[in-house]
């Protein structure tokens, strides 16, 4: 007897019960059986707080529908429909995710069921999840891989107009998708979408002023520059409309030349007259480069900026992207700014961000192409890629070639290089992995190869 | 079942001299092979004890005969040592990193300490030690007075591929394996090297492993010439070259003779080991052939690792081409006589099996349900043939073993390339058939991507109980009738299946009772409901109650069909396009059955059964679905000629006036265009907002010609009728056959390239005219002008070129994909991890769910839960 209390009480704490609570229980007589077939009341009159009773409740979830049902029909005559208050309680503490939670709610306060209903709905529910989760061993990896590299075959490779904003070009399609694969530095068409303060985004003018400052200005956008080989001079000539439009002045741009260049700047008006430092053609052209690359006013890499009205807000979007020096311009939403260069966004928000940055790309790019992929996989994805703290690639120089395996690795790429390091460096392979062990020939480590349990049956 | 045996792990290593020795069959002197009579030459490159390959002989290290003998390493000495060139660039840097005296590491005892311990902790917690090895080199390499010996060090250059020059002194490979060999273990430890699996002075080699002769294996000309391998043509040099090496020196030839010799082993030690070296001029095979030697033989995709271990040849496998066949079910495979009497399953005889066994030896290997082989319990194969098998049918008892042939029912893996999912090979049920090709349902080409052009595909019999077991319970087609990528359905009905259930059940088509059982002869139904209407006293059904016998009681589902246009306020079951759908416990009240309820990826209907119900109902619907489907149209009659491309003659002048008024409007664009009228469009220039207007009046002009057309052509025609029930083919393409085909592009514009300012000499220098950029004004059927056409080609080249690229460079992202990710498996405790137990996720997709299982992407579909218990949609309350 006292064997079994024991046994019992070991149960219960594997449930998650904690060890004073068991000992009540067991002592009030309840084994395991008989506890999944109490009621609320039951265990409460074995002398525990109502808290721990619903605790205990919770942790047997298995039994909850039973006993919740017997608890119901307690209260079942008062009512036909449930009230939104039971709902509530009902929903509280389901083993459901929270986003199916807020759905049921949502929908059962709409349809109001009846109790029965309600039982039958949430049992029915927690019986799904059940059924729909994952079993160990399963091969999620390559699962994934398939998922997102099948419809690969069915992308476009061409570059289009950004969803709404025709004056932008982005990649899209496959390309995209290798892009981020890739882990590339930099995409091959950056572009942000700035989100805007209300009191910005409300007001059109103010938006333009805004975009006016953050587009990169150079020297040709607000005037025409010529070299005069006689006088060994570079004229330019400043367009007032313009000037006036990006709200900068003619001083502000001999200042600027001044403060990059040592070359010697006169202004008349809106002529500015310079004078190379060095005399000599060379030296002439050079600083015509120099001037022309000369940021005025913006932000260095901006090229363009195109305010958009969305759903009565303006939004800024950008040809290129400096998310950094973007986020401290007065009147931008940081927290609504976004930009397409995951690996801007994994040094500037952290990796976090980036991997989020990731998942919602992929996922664009995909939705984009009409494809649908399930968001796990590509989540799986991008949790491989910033596992270590840094975006890795997927490929030779990420993932793939930082594997633990040898004889994975160089059945990928580069074969002979990480054989000759492998054995300079006496590696070890484990064979833990899928390619090595379809190497040596033996099992896969993975979903029914996994496995160790055997049935023996009895002679 | 015995235990598996498992190899545990697998250890890197150098061979030090003393192993190649210890592991060598025999000293290899001679540059000879075989000798007159066609025997093997001892001590000779194809010395028996190296292993054999000419059938008859035996191995003389372990007397197997060919086959059975692996094959044993011999050796070569080497008379000078030669630098092996895999290392020769770490040779170099260890060289610069140690005394050129002492050996010693040049870094003080402080810094070598931390640099050590810096090692130790990072092995212990498994993490990689490069960066510091790194940091090891760069710091040693600047030291230039050892700090043990107080030797000062000089600078040494390396030249590739293979020589080391110090202060213009040149560096044999003797005096760097004695530099090499003064480099105490425990600083070799700090350089990143295993001391005791990979001592430095092992990269230079002094002896030289020879690979077993069945490395290596000669080949016979039809002649009668022998044809060596590459590696063995490579190996003859070395010897030849070694001896020559020898003679010389002992003959006291003069120093230079004896480096040009020198450089000529290393050369072909170099050659023997990677012939792509760079620097290095690749070894040739008498015929100008680069010799094939140990680099390549591992590398590239058709390499060792990727060709022959990755990727294995095996056994038990067929090949043919597929047909269809839609009297077969989906989970059915139909394999031709000829290959089922190839292919064998090898049963164990028990007493229960005795007899079946018996009677498949009885009918010997040429009639069918019959075996090929027995085997004896002491493991003695015997072959059955017509005479024998009367005989040995009698002997067999339990402890034997028959293989015997496949015959209906028996489980097999089907596969068609490219595998870029699970659901490329999928297990079928055999059902013997005549002819020659695989036969199969066509609803089941949508997970294989396969059509019946010619495509070939796979068959593989699985030979193990628990493989036919996983066969069965996992990789079965009702199995994955549901895709992982987002959890909805793979496969399903297409082309004739959709048509056919459109034109069934489409209005009010009506069946008397002779009709009805005729398009319901194929499927499981045996009894007719009662009958819609009786007329003139006869029963008769409409098409849907027809196509509800098919579907399960209990269902219930609401949904909206392809045609369905989204209006602003749904009319419901009032629809005039039919496309509110409505089915009621199992039965089908209103809507059309099309694309979006039986086909592949969007069937709801389909969808509803197999998550509701079960893969099975879900399996059986389809196939009784599809074969009425198949039935139905058959009834109906269904066709596509070229005069359903006909438009009345009243449409085709509409046509044509709005063809004028785009070619006009596109002439009002330019004239504006020349004269500077033209506004751009923000970030736009001028030209572009030409283009993009002129494109725009284009594709305007070609979409109003199609909607003329399309209103002459009604759904009684049959490309009308395919293309709205989504079965096959779109409006477009029925307007590019009908009316007009419109413009042609490349890379999103119009076609520009060709001559100096024109496309084509057939138009004006300048012209900017619809005709003269690529814009086909007739239709497919009217026929295409000679520019059209070519602009036409133009556009299609582009087509084919995309399509090209895009399967390379999809396929390299799957390959990383997949190298990146396989690795990784859900544990018991719900993680995600990889092979190093790191972490990659605390919960599968955030929320464990399995997205096969989820019901498009979401765990529970709260709505039909809620839908089902109540009966009402809680989206439209």
């Amino acid at each position: 007897m006292r064997l079994a209390k024991k046994d019992t009480v070991e149960a219960l704490k594997r449930k998650g019960i904690d060890a004073k609570t068991a000992e009540t229980l067991c002592n009030a007589g309840f084994a395991l059986d008989k506890l999944r077939k109490a009621s609320i009341e039951d265990v409460m009159k074995a002398g525990i707080s109502k808290t721990a009773t619903h605790k205990v409740m919770k942790m047997l979830s298995k039994t909850n529908a039973k006993v919740t049902k017997t608890t119901k029909k307690a209260k079942k005559k008062e009512t036909g429909a449930v009230t939104p208050l039971l709902i509530d309680s009902k929903l509280k503490g389901l083993p459901l995710p929270l986003s199916i939670i807020e759905e049921l709610r949502d929908y059962l306060n709409k349809v109001k069921p009846t109790e029965a209903q309600l039982e039958r709905i949430l049992q029915m529910s927690v019986g799904a999840y059940e059924r729909a989760r994952v079993e160990p061993c399963e091969a999620v990896g390559i699962v994934a891989a398939q998922s997102i590299g099948e419809p690969g075959t069915q992308m476009t490779m061409r570059t289009f107009h950004y969803a709404g904003v025709a004056e932008i070009n982005v990649t899209l399609g496959l390309p995209r998708l290798i892009e981020i694969a890739d882990a590339r530095k930099v995409p091959s068409t950056p572009i942000m979408r700035v989100k805007l303060e209300p009191e910005y985004a409300r007001d059109r003018e103010k938006a333009r002023a805004l975009g006016w400052g953050i587009e990169e200005t150079n020297i040709i956008d607000v005037g025409s520059v010529a070299v005069d080989m006689a006088k060994m001079q570079i004229v330019v000539e400043l367009n007032e409309k313009i000037l006036s439009r990006r709200n900068i002045t003619a001083e502000e741009i001999v200042q600027k030349i001044n403060g990059e260049t040592k070359a010697d700047v006169q202004p008349e008006g809106l002529k500015l007259t310079i004078n190379p430092a060095q005399h000599s053609y060379r030296g002439l052209l050079q600083l015509v480069e120099d001037v022309k690359g000369i940021t005025l006013k913006g932000v260095k890499g901006i090229h363009r900026v195109i305010i958009r009205k969305e759903n009565d807000e303006y939004v800024m979007y950008t040809e290129g992207s400096a998310l950094k020096r973007i986020l401290q311009f007065e009147g931008v939403d940081a927290s609504r700014t976004k930009t397409n260069n995951i690996n801007e966004i994994s040094e500037v928000l952290g990796i976090e961000a980036a991997r989020n940055a990731i998942i919602s790309e992929a996922m664009d790019t995909l939705r984009e192409q009409g494809l649908e992929v399930d968001i796990r996989h590509i989540m799986l994805v991008a949790d491989m890629v910033t596992a270590e703290g840094d975006v890795k690639q997927i490929g030779r120089h990420g993932v793939a070639g930082q594997k633990a395996s040898v004889l994975s690795r160089a059945a990928f790429e580069v074969t002979v290089n990480h054989l000759l390091d492998a054995a300079v460096k006496g590696y070890v392979d484990e064979l833990a992995g899928v390619t090595e062990n379809v190497i040596v020939g033996q099992p896969i480590q993975l979903g029914t190869g996994d496995v160790e349990l055997i049935y023996k049956a009895k002679e | 079942m015995t235990e598996l045996k498992r190899i545990g792990r697998i250890k890197f290593g150098l061979l030090s001299p003393q192993e190649v020795r210890k592991m060598s069959a025999t000293k290899i002197i001679t540059a000879d092979t075989y000798d007159n009579d066609g025997f093997p030459i001892e001590m000779g490159l194809m010395d028996p004890r190296l292993g054999v390959i000419d059938p008859g002989l035996r191995c003389r290290t372990c007397g197997g005969r060919p086959g059975e003998c692996p094959g044993h390493f011999g050796h070569i000495e080497l008379a000078a040592p030669v630098v092996h060139i895999g290392f020769a660039k770490l040779i170099r840097k260890i060289l610069q990193a140690t005394c050129r005296k002492c050996g010693h590491l040049l870094l003080g005892e402080e810094v070598k300490k931390k640099y050590q311990d810096e090692i130790k902790t990072l092995k212990k917690i498994g993490r990689s030690t490069d960066d510091v090895i790194k940091g090891v080199f760069k710091d040693s390499v600047k030291t230039s007075v050892c700090p043990h010996c107080g030797e000062g060090q000089k600078n040494i250059k390396f030249e590739k591929p293979t020589t080391y020059i110090e202060e213009g002194h040149k560096l044999m490979p003797s005096d760097i394996r004695d530099r090499l060999e003064r480099i105490p273990n425990d600083d070799v430890e700090i350089l990143g090297m295993d001391a005791s699996n990979a001592r430095p002075e092992w990269m230079v080699l002094t002896v030289l492993p020879v690979p077993p002769v069945t490395a290596r294996p000669s080949i016979t000309l039809e002649s009668g010439q022998r044809s060596e391998d590459d590696l063995t043509h490579k190996l003859v040099d070395i010897i030849r070259i070694n001896q020559r090496f020898q003679e010389n020196r002992e003959a006291g030839a003069p120093q230079l003779i004896i480096e040009d010799l020198w450089e000529l082993l290393q050369y072909h030690a170099t050659t023997f080991l990677d012939n792509e070296v760079s620097g290095v001029p690749p070894a040739r095979h008498r015929s100008g052939r680069p010799l094939k030697t140990l680099s390549q033989r591992l590398k590239g995709k058709e390499g060792r690792f990727r060709g022959s271990l990755s990727g294995k040849r095996v056994n038990f496998s067929a090949r043919t081409v597929i047909s269809p066949d839609p009297n077969l079910d989906i989970d059915e495979v139909g394999v031709p006589m000829e290959i089922v009497k190839e292919m064998t399953i090898t049963t164990n005889i028990t007493p229960q099996n005795i007899k079946e066994c018996k009677e498949y030896v009885r009918r010997g290997p040429d009639r069918h349900p019959g075996a090929n082989y027995v085997k004896r319990v002491d493991g003695q194969r015997i072959k059955v043939t017509d005479r024998n098998c009367e005989e040995l049918a009698e002997m067999l008892e339990p402890g034997w073993k028959v293989d015997r042939q496949l015959k209906d029912g028996d489980i097999v893996l089907f596969n068609r390339q490219p595998s870029l999912h699970r659901m490329s090979i999928m297990a079928h049920k055999v059902k013997v058939m005549p002819h020659k090709t695989f036969r199969l349902n066509p609803s089941v080409c949508p997970p294989y991507n396969a059509d019946f052009d010619g495509d070939e595909m796979n068959l593989h019999v699985p030979q193990t109980e628990e493989a036919r077991a996983e066969a069965r319970i996992l990789i079965a087609v009702e199995e994955n009738m549901l895709s992982p990528r987002f959890g909805g359905p793979i496969i399903g009905g297409i082309h004739d299946h959709i048509t056919g259930l459109f034109l069934l059940t489409r209005g009010t088509t009506l069946f008397d009772e002779n009709d009805a059982l005729e398009v319901l002869r194929k499927s499981h139904v045996r009894d007719l409901p009662k009958p819609a209407i009786h007329e003139n006293g006869k029963p008769y059904w409409t098409g849907r109650q027809i196509f509800s016998l098919m579907l399960p009681k209990g269902l219930n589902l609401t949904y909206r069909a392809k045609a369905c246009e989204s209006c602003d306020v749904c009319k419901k079951s009032e629809c005039e396009k039919d496309a509110y759908v409505v089915i009621k416990d199992g039965e089908l009240l209103c809507g059309t059955i099309d694309e979006k309820a039986i086909g592949a990826f969007t069937g709801q209907v389909l969808d509803r059964i197999i998550k509701e119900f079960s893969p099975t109902e879900g399996k059986k619907f389809l196939d009784n679905a599809t074969r009425l489907a198949i039935r139905a149209i058959t009834h109906f009659g269904f066709s596509f000629g070229i005069d359903d491309e006909d438009i009345p003659q009243e449409a085709q002048s509409q046509i044509y006036e709005i063809m004028m008024e785009a070619e006009k409007k596109v002439k009002r664009l330019i004239d504006a265009y020349e004269v500077g009228e033209l506004d751009a469009l923000p970030g736009r220039t001028i030209d572009e907002t030409l283009e993009m207007k002129i494109m725009e009046e284009l594709g305007k002009a070609r979409d109003q010609a199609g909607n003329v057309a399309s209103q002459h052509l009604g759904l009684d025609n049959s490309a009308v009728a395919m293309a709205t029930s989504g079965a096959r083919g779109s409006m477009l393409n029925l307007t590019q056959m009908s009316t007009c085909v419109g413009q042609q592009s490349v890379r999103g514009e119009r076609i520009t390239r060709g001559y100096d300012e024109r496309t084509l000499p057939h138009f004006k220098k300048g012209d900017l005219g619809a005709a003269a950029k690529g814009f086909v004004k007739y239709s497919y059927k009217k026929g295409l002008s000679p520019t059209e056409f070519f602009f036409h080609a133009i556009g299609g080249r582009e087509g084919l070129v995309d399509t090209a690229v895009r399967t390379s460079q999809s396929g390299y992202l799957q390959r990383r994909l997949i190298n990146a990710l396989q690795d990784l498996e859900v544990k018991y405790d719900g993680t995600v991890r990889d092979t190093r137990g790191l972490i990659v996720q605390f919960e599968y997709g955030e929320d464990g769910i399995d997205p096969s299982k989820s019901d498009y992407g979401k765990s529970v579909n709260t709505r039909r839960i809620i839908q089902n218990v109540t009966g009402q949609d809680p989206a439209e309350v």
